[in-house]
């Protein structure tokens, strides 16, 4: 067992910094700005303690590390038991990682009720390392349920004009996904007799149930990814959320669809999974069509980023359920790098929205003279989402694409196309912002970046362009955990195929 | 020395590219050249080795990706082929490094064009000294990208913002074809590395496999889908319409990337990848006849445009077509040779266009140019030996590699080599005609220049002039000096183990027949004299011949309405049905159905429940024994059955 409780630390860290700001009193100003830093140093020492479990991550295991496993309702065998393996890790650091910079960019913006919007923002952190740490399902229902109420405040209060309206069709639309899933959760917990998610990874589900939990699970983490067609509510949030509230949205949230459908789906419910890839293949090459053709015909640029993240997290899909270690690898990584990616778009259109108040495409135009460094990081950023070698949207896409071609050409036929879609709508958008003859008079006095923009920008190039250059020290620490879920995959299917063999 | 010729051009792009706005422009200009010119002439001391001993060369870097038994290092690999290449780009690259310095002292984005410049030099060097396919990928994408940024340079124009996004996508639909090349190849060879794959190859040939249904060829369908992207990258028919509208950007860009290395990097593929299509003959034929077409189709369009880039522009997709057909009937040698003597004289040609469009203060339409030789003689000469070597005159570089091309392709004795032949002949013809057309509407005959521009138009200044005469001293002595090594007697030690031949057509080309041979030099020769005829002796020839032939000169000048048929078949389309989908697919369909829909009918079901309680004591009286009935009935009836 550990010593020194490095995930709860992480965990609960955040809420230290709730309580401090709680605390604080003081007129508006000064409780502004005290919750400010607050938050800010509060995410920082949380991504640094974040950092300590990469450095002392064990690559070369498959098991949970930096395991705590206390009692918290005996009587039902749930356990406080958290744990981390290469699958889920990175996902930690990536919302430790973010939380910094959303609450650097909403320094400014943000000017009414800091303290609560501060607040919003820490527990949701709790929520989302929780979330990728729990290994117990009951417990990961909680995190996974209890990130849903933040976000819905964020956007429900600090969103834009139809703020009400897409909140409630977010937290609709993922409510009722998770209803499902916590029938599931106590079907399994009648079956097992426990929620303990290590013991449920080796517990063999009856064959006969498989399909309805594999259901139930799907509704909750379909929405959530989203995946194609409950995919409406995500550009309707991503639209009326603040900035940083699309950022987290984008950047954390969706992956927990996709890191549901690899810890519970794959591994506990194989031979449903099995059964149910033509669904996911052909809901996910629609997606990838689809959302990218509808990315091209809008003229809001939250909107557009929005469904790209849906043609993108289409890939993902994809690469989970080829069950090959390219596909599984390739998924996690472009889950990754769209969460730096799509991150990063979205603050890019911060950037500009905060100058102008507008997210229309054809508002801007020739911003290029303006603001040749915003052009830059822009570019930089459009680039990954087309999936550029040498960054990181690449190696996702590319990994996953070769996964697909194992199992079925087809499917690699069409997920392929995606890349010449993303092609033209990215570029087209960039085009319009960024190109041509700066004509209209508001644009005329546009500033560049200022140096608190630049901070948040710099570490997220260098990880895009890391992750494309270098990515070999994200792969290594899936690599061990990958092929165990795969190994004990195949075994489950194997299994089935010769009692089926044995009853004819 | 081989990792500092790789990465000096990166260097210096890193440098003018972050820090340019600081350092200014001239010293952009000396970070970015200086590296490059180092680079060229350590590239010299490369080929020199590596031709001379044909041994290979491999620099492990770090490693990219591994992930089960896919293994991918960056490398620098080094043979003949790639030590060609390599002359090729950073010489090409070294004087339109120079020449930039000259040609866009005005502009004021200095810094970001020679940053751009050198960034486009490491991905093409990238591209050509990679050994596993991965790394091509990269290489490949990167000069895409830089081509891209080139050709939109000048941001504020939209023709030149849309011809860049056009490159990219029709480029991106190549690599379409080149992705699922990649994906096949790793999932039989179990590997990306060209060594490996080269051993395997011979035993794959001629199995098959399941791809979409249809059991097909293993190697000629990877050979096809890597095929389609060298089409994107090399603009063959079908994929080409983006090069003629790249001319958008600055000449230096077309010089370097359009003409002399980007585009050429499709053939430079498919040689390198040459002991695996040495075993798709089916591949290979279709090479052949998509080569062929190319080189007729975009010679006719030539012979009509106004434009002074454009002819030169549409020159190179046809002389692309000929390295394709020389590839595709196994004279990969030839398709090489002729790879690095276009570079020269074809960057020699556009920047000298370049020379008369800067002295006539950007005006590209020859019909408003004429007489100009007296005003520009150093680079009227220098544009009349590119021509002399594009139209392939005996002794330029020219003559020799076109000239083993066609004879390559008449001796490989199959149908479609014989088509090559044949279409090779009449675009040669095509071709000396239209490069005399533009010397006479630019250079001679009378001036139609406008009165106010006439005064202005001068001669280039020496940084512009000395870079083209090293790119003339090249077009005229490279054929002579390399033509032994490329493709005659000292070929085999020359190569190495860089190509596959596994039939030996290089040396059936010395030995058919003398008319043959000497059919390209003499329809070249009539090229020239019938333009001279038509456009010097009497012009009022011209305009009979377009009014005779109407629709087809329509056509033709319209460029065979390639665009306007994309347009409608695939840009359109896709804008359509995107909003098509948005507006009835998800906000009709999906949300009316879903959260709003269900929304409403919750709203409706309230409204009615609401209604139920009435208040009268009555109707929940009436209410209750309906239900106890209910109840009554299914424990009478639920129970005892």
């Amino acid at each position: 067992m550990q010593t020194f409780p490095v995930l709860s630390l992480t965990i609960f860290l955040p809420l230290i910094g709730v309580l401090f700001i709680l605390l604080v009193r003081g007129n508006d100003e000064t409780a502004a700005r005290n919750a400010r830093y607050a938050a800010l140093w509060t995410s920082i020492a949380t991504f640094i303690v974040s950092i300590f479990l990469w450095i002392n991550f064990d690559v070369g295991t498959a098991d949970f590390q930096f395991v705590e496993k206390h009692q918290w309702i005996p009587a039902y065998q749930i356990y406080y038991h958290l744990g981390v393996d290469g699958i889920s890790m990175l996902f930690v650091l990536l919302s430790t990682a973010l939380t910094p910079l959303c609450v650097l960019a909403s320094w400014k913006v943000i000017k009414e009720r800091v303290r609560e919007y501060m607040i919003a923002f820490l527990i949701l952190e709790t929520m989302m390392v929780g979330t990728f740490s729990s290994l117990d399902f009951l417990l990961f229902y909680v995190f996974f349920e209890g990130s849903l109420i933040p976000m819905f405040i964020i956007i429900g209060v600090w969103g834009g004009e139809r703020r009400v309206y897409s909140a409630f069709k977010f937290f609709l639309f993922t409510l009722t996904g998770s209803v499902l899933l916590l029938v599931a959760l106590m079907t399994i917990h009648f079956q097992a007799g426990t929620t303990d998610i290590p013991t449920l990874l080796n517990f063999d589900i009856p064959v006969e149930m498989q399909p309805w939990l594999w259901i139930a699970f799907f509704a909750s983490f379909a929405v959530k990814m989203p995946m194609w067609p409950v995919h409406t509510w995500l550009p309707d949030a991503h639209v009326e959320a603040p900035t940083a509230g699309s950022v987290i949205l984008a950047g954390v949230l969706l992956k927990m669809g996709g890191y549901g459908f690899l810890r519970f789906s794959l591994p506990m419910l194989p031979i449903a999974s099995e059964q149910f890839t033509p669904l996911i293949y052909t809901l996910s090459v629609i997606a990838i069509i689809y959302t990218s053709l509808v990315a091209l015909a809008q003229e809001d640029m939250k909107k557009l980023i929005a469904y790209s993240s849906v043609a993108h997290m289409g890939f993902v899909t994809i690469g989970i359920f080829t069950s090959t270690v390219y596909g599984i690898q390739g998924g996690i990584f472009q889950m990754l790098s769209h969460g730096v990616i799509s991150a990063a778009l979205f603050l890019c259109v911060g950037v500009v929205y905060d100058r102008m108040h507008t997210r229309e495409i054809s508002r801007y135009g020739g911003l290029i003279e303006r603001m040749p460094k915003y052009s830059v990081v822009f570019m930089v950023f459009m680039l990954g989402a087309v999936g550029l070698p040498g960054t990181g949207g690449f190696i996702g896409e590319f990994l996953v694409l070769l996964g697909a071609f194992q199992v079925n050409t087809w499917v690699a036929l069409l997920a392929t196309s995606g890349i010449v879609l993303g092609a033209a709508y990215m570029l087209f958008m960039y085009r319009r912002v960024i190109f041509g003859e700066l004509k209209r008079v508001d644009l005329k006095g546009i500033m560049d970046l200022e140096a608190r923009e630049i901070v948040i920008f710099t570490p997220l190039i260098i990880l895009v362009l890391w992750m494309g250059l270098w990515p070999q020290p994200f792969l290594q620490v899936m690599d061990a955990s990958v092929l165990n879920l795969m190994h004990n995959y195949q075994n489950a299917l194997s299994a089935v195929d010769v009692t089926g063999l044995s009853n004819r | 020395m081989l990792t500092a010729t790789i990465f000096l051009p990166l260097l210096g792009a890193i440098i003018a590219g972050l820090f340019g706005n600081r350092l200014g422009s001239r010293v952009s200009q000396l970070v970015t050249v200086i590296p490059l010119l180092v680079s060229a002439i350590l590239s010299c001391f490369l080929l020199y080795h590596f031709g001379w001993t044909g041994e290979t060369q491999t620099v492990n870097l770090f490693t990219w990706i591994n992930v089960e038994s896919l293994e991918i290092s960056w490398v620098i690999y080094f043979d003949t082929l790639t030590a060609v290449m390599v002359f090729v780009v950073t010489l090409v690259s070294g004087m339109v490094h120079v020449y930039s310095i000259g040609y866009m002292s005005k502009d004021p984005h200095i810094p970001r064009f020679m940053s751009y410049l050198s960034l486009f030099t490491f991905f093409m060097l990238m591209l050509v000294t990679s050994n596993n396919l991965l790394q091509m990928f990269f290489g490949w994408e990167g000069v895409g990208l830089c081509s891209y940024l080139l050709i939109g340079f000048w941001f504020k124009k939209n023709s030149a913002n849309a011809a860049a996004i056009k490159a990219f996508i029709v480029n991106r639909i190549g690599d379409f074809g080149f992705i699922l090349g990649i994906l096949a190849v790793f999932y039989f060879f179990e590997t990306l590395q060209f060594a490996e794959i080269f051993k395997i190859a011979p035993d794959i040939a001629g199995k098959t496999f399941l791809f979409l249904g249809m059991e097909v060829d293993i190697l000629t369908t990877i050979c096809l889908l890597l095929f389609v992207g060298a089409m994107g990258k090399s603009a063959q028919i079908g994929l080409h319409t983006w090069l003629p509208d790249a001319m958008e950007g600055p000449t230096p860009v077309s010089a370097l990337i359009h003409a002399a290395t980007m585009v050429t990097a499709g053939v430079f593929m498919v040689v390198r990848l040459s002991p695996m299509f040495e075993y798709a003959p089916f591949a290979l034929t279709i090479i052949t006849i998509i080569g062929a077409s190319t080189a007729f189709f975009a010679a006719t369009i030539g012979l009509t445009q106004w434009d002074i880039k454009r002819v030169i522009a549409y020159s190179t997709c046809s002389q692309l077509g000929y390295m394709f057909f020389a590839v595709g009937v196994g004279a990969y040698p030839a398709a090489i040779f002729h790879l690095m003597t276009h570079a020269f004289f074809k960057a020699l040609l556009f920047l000298g266009s370049g020379s008369v469009i800067h002295g006539m203060h950007d005006e590209q339409d020859m019909r408003k140019m004429g007489g100009l030789f007296s005003k520009m003689k150093i680079t009227g000469s220098l544009m009349w030996i590119g021509s002399l070597a594009l139209a392939g005159v005996p002794l330029f570089s020219g003559y020799y590699s076109k000239d083993i091309i066609l004879e390559s392709a008449f001796a490989s004795h199959t149908g479609a080599g014989l088509l090559a032949y044949w279409a090779g002949i009449m675009a040669a013809f095509m071709t000396a005609f239209y490069s005399w057309r533009l010397l006479f509407l630019t250079f001679h005959g009378s001036s139609r220049v406008e009165e106010n521009v006439l005064d202005k138009v001068h001669e280039s200044p020496p940084i512009m002039l000395i870079p083209l005469l090293v790119l003339g001293l090249g077009a005229v002595l490279s054929g002579w000096f390399a033509v032994d090594y490329f493709v005659g007697d000292k070929m085999d030690q020359f190569w190495g183990s860089s190509i596959l031949m596994l039939d030996d057509i290089i040396e059936k080309a010395h030995h058919i027949p003398g008319w043959a041979i000497l059919l390209p030099t003499v329809v070249g020769v009539i090229g020239i004299i019938s333009a001279w005829v038509l456009y010097i002796k009497s012009p009022s020839i011209i305009p009979r011949i377009t009014a005779m032939t109407g629709p087809v000169y329509k056509f033709i000048y319209n460029k065979w309405y390639f665009d306007e048929l994309y347009e409608l078949l695939f840009v359109r389309p896709c804008f359509y049905l995107g909003r098509g989908f948005w507006r009835s697919g998800d906000v009709y369909v999906i949300d009316t159905v879903g959260p709003n829909g269900i929304a409403e009918s919750v709203l409706n079901l309230a409204k009615r429940a609401g209604k139920v309680q009435s208040g009268y004591l009555y109707h929940y009286a009436f209410a209750m024994m309906i239900g106890v009935l209910i109840l009554i009935t299914w424990f009478l009836f639920g129970f005892f059955q």
